[in-house]
């Protein structure tokens, strides 16, 4: 039973990662009908300036020019790496895909593609290919809950990835900005003739998921400290299946669908050799699709309304 | 008592359009179309189907861009501006087929239409201001009147997916009302109703006209509506104008019986 339960708080924090990536999709294949495939190289460049942040903001501290104790350190890399992010995010937007809004589906997904390589070529050609290791912010303590060890960075990841998760449900569902985005993932045309900018909705949609994918590269560099410009990858190809799986544009199914992805894995590695993990794992979701082909909360919806 | 100050005096069209053509690809869609409309008039936009009825509503809220030809919209030219800066200066407009966010309630598809004209901040969403409260009271107070004038304000807390047809017309023009238009497009508003459904629509179509003192535009496919609501009519036929006139002088066009009537009897 320990055994159980260690593992459900390993899955709950693998979860987290895949649950805020896929935030990041789920939003922009909602609001805006597209897949972003770069959005697994955001999540690299993410946990790259986090890196960035988290460096200079060490380096200041023991240089003595501001001394901040290692939390704050931490919650300032966290919230300048997000804002820094979301202008990734929104470059992307508006480089990539605006000029391609009306272009069929395929030319933006390969640009999603073209972005993502050039994210993780041109990282390469800045900063080289060698791995690199996130500076230790967090101290790690362990606590023994009967028999189950928790750290404390495993608590923080979890416990900030569901506050961020929260947020993002309040935003979506009671601000004007998220009315929008709920109001664009339907009818896309009506939304100008109300008066609303939709590129600014666009904009928007892309800053929030790019955030959160870098608060899931600082936090997958808190606990797995070493970043490579390719990590992006497979992380991000299992986050789409995560948004996928929750149903287009649903915030609660990506985010269940994320926690159900770091289950699975987790738990099918409990069980087989680790080498078939994700065999297994993805055998299981794709089984799962067959059955729920719109997703956890997807809607059946028919032809969109598009002039 | 907003109409009659009008008439006095020299009057700006609300929306005058000279010349404006429109082409897809090389076909003229709308070809030479003027029109004139004075606030708070109501006018009528008639024709078979394929003339270009809706082309003319697009190419004025912005959705196409005309091929040639000025819009004006009080006074302003409006081509080649976006859909939602045309929208904010005071155009609102429903559509044929309905546009409405299915998974969304009643009450904040007007509430939506409103988003030009709320104020609070990105902080005051997440901390809940005293100018957000107020904002958020003043829309809502604002959107119930809208809903109760159309008939639906018992409704508002309904998903669109669960109401029914004739309802979400009248949500559609809720919607379109909640962003204060100074001239209101109606694309078919009746279609698809049974007879007493359409009693009920011209009866809002009035009231809203008469309580807001704004000019209509409207586009009908039933001559009994268009004829009954509208002091000028317009007919369209293959892109281009063929008579306007008051509804007698339509009527009696041999022009219109020939290319509207005569083929299809709708009266």
């Amino acid at each position: 039973m320990t055994f159980f339960f260690q593992n459900l708080i390993n899955a709950l924090q693998w979860g987290s990662f895949y649950a805020l990536i896929a935030l990041g999709y789920s939003m922009v294949y909602g609001v805006l009908m597209l897949f972003n495939f770069a959005h697994g190289d955001i999540f690299m460049v993410g946990a790259y300036i986090g890196f960035g942040v988290a460096t200079g903001l060490v380096a200041l501290s023991s240089m003595g020019a501001l001394a901040l104790p290692h939390w704050l350190i931490l919650v300032l890399t966290i919230l300048i790496s997000m804002f820094l992010t979301s202008f990734v995010g929104m470059i992307v937007e508006r480089v990539g895909y605006r000029p391609l809004r009306d272009a069929p589906r395929a030319s933006a997904a390969i640009t999603g593609l073209m972005i993502g390589i050039i994210l993780e070529t041109g990282n390469l050609a800045l900063l080289g290919a060698q791995r690199i290791s996130f500076p230790a912010l967090v101290q790690s303590t362990t606590y023994n809950l009967g028999g189950v060890f928790v750290t404390n960075k495993k608590i923080m990841i979890v416990l900030v990835s569901i506050a961020l998760m929260y947020a993002l449900h309040l935003f979506v569902r009671k601000t004007r900005w998220g009315m929008a985005m709920r109001a664009m993932a339907f009818d896309y045309v009506v939304v100008p003739l109300l008066g609303v900018p939709i590129n600014n909705i666009a904009r928007m949609t892309f800053a929030i998921g790019s955030a959160l994918a870098a608060v899931a590269g600082i936090f997958f560099g808190v606990a797995y400290p070493v970043l490579d410009p390719y990590m992006g990858i497979i992380f991000g190809w299992k986050a789409f299946v995560a948004a996928i799986l929750g149903g287009r544009g649903s915030i609660l199914g990506a985010c269940l669908a994320g926690f159900l992805l770091g289950f699975i894995e987790i738990f099918v590695a409990m069980i087989f050799p680790s080498t078939l993990r994700d065999f297994i794992a993805y055998s299981i979701i794709l089984l799962i699709l067959t059955f729920r082909p719109h997703g956890f909360f997807g809607e059946p919806y028919s032809a969109r309304l598009r002039l | 008592m907003r109409r009659l100050s009008l008439k006095v005096g020299y009057t700006m069209p609300i929306l005058q359009i000279n010349k404006m053509s429109h082409d897809f690809g090389g076909l003229r869609a709308v070809n030479n179309y003027n029109l004139e409309i004075e606030s708070g008039q109501i006018r009528g936009l008639i024709g078979p189907n394929g003339a270009g009825k809706t082309t003319i509503f697009n190419l004025i809220s912005g959705i196409y861009s005309p091929t040639e030809g000025e819009i004006l919209l009080n006074g302003k030219s409006i081509v080649g501006l976006k859909p939602y800066q045309i929208a904010a200066m005071g155009l609102g407009r429903t559509f044929q087929n309905l546009r409405l966010w299915r998974h969304m309630t009643v009450l904040e598809h007007v509430k939506m239409a409103r988003y030009s004209k709320i104020n609070y901040g990105l902080l005051g969403a997440f901390f809940g201001t005293p100018k957000r409260r107020r904002e958020e009271a003043d829309i809502e107070e604002k959107a119930y009147s809208l809903l109760k004038l159309v008939g639906v304000a018992d409704l508002a807390d309904q998903v669109i997916l669960n109401l029914p047809y004739g309802a979400q017309r009248r949500v559609e023009m809720a919607r379109a009302l909640a962003t204060e238009p100074k001239i209101l497009f109606l694309d078919e508003p009746t279609a698809g109703m049974n007879p007493e459904e359409l009693k009920q629509m011209m009866d809002i179509i009035r009231r809203i006209h008469s309580e807001f003192g704004l000019a209509i535009f409207l586009i009908e496919h039933r001559l009994k509506v268009v004829m009954e609501l509208c002091e000028i009519i317009q007919t369209l036929v293959f892109g281009e104008v063929i008579a306007e006139g008051s509804s007698e002088e339509i009527q009696n066009d041999p022009k219109v019986i020939e290319a509207y009537l005569g083929k299809e009897t709708i009266l």
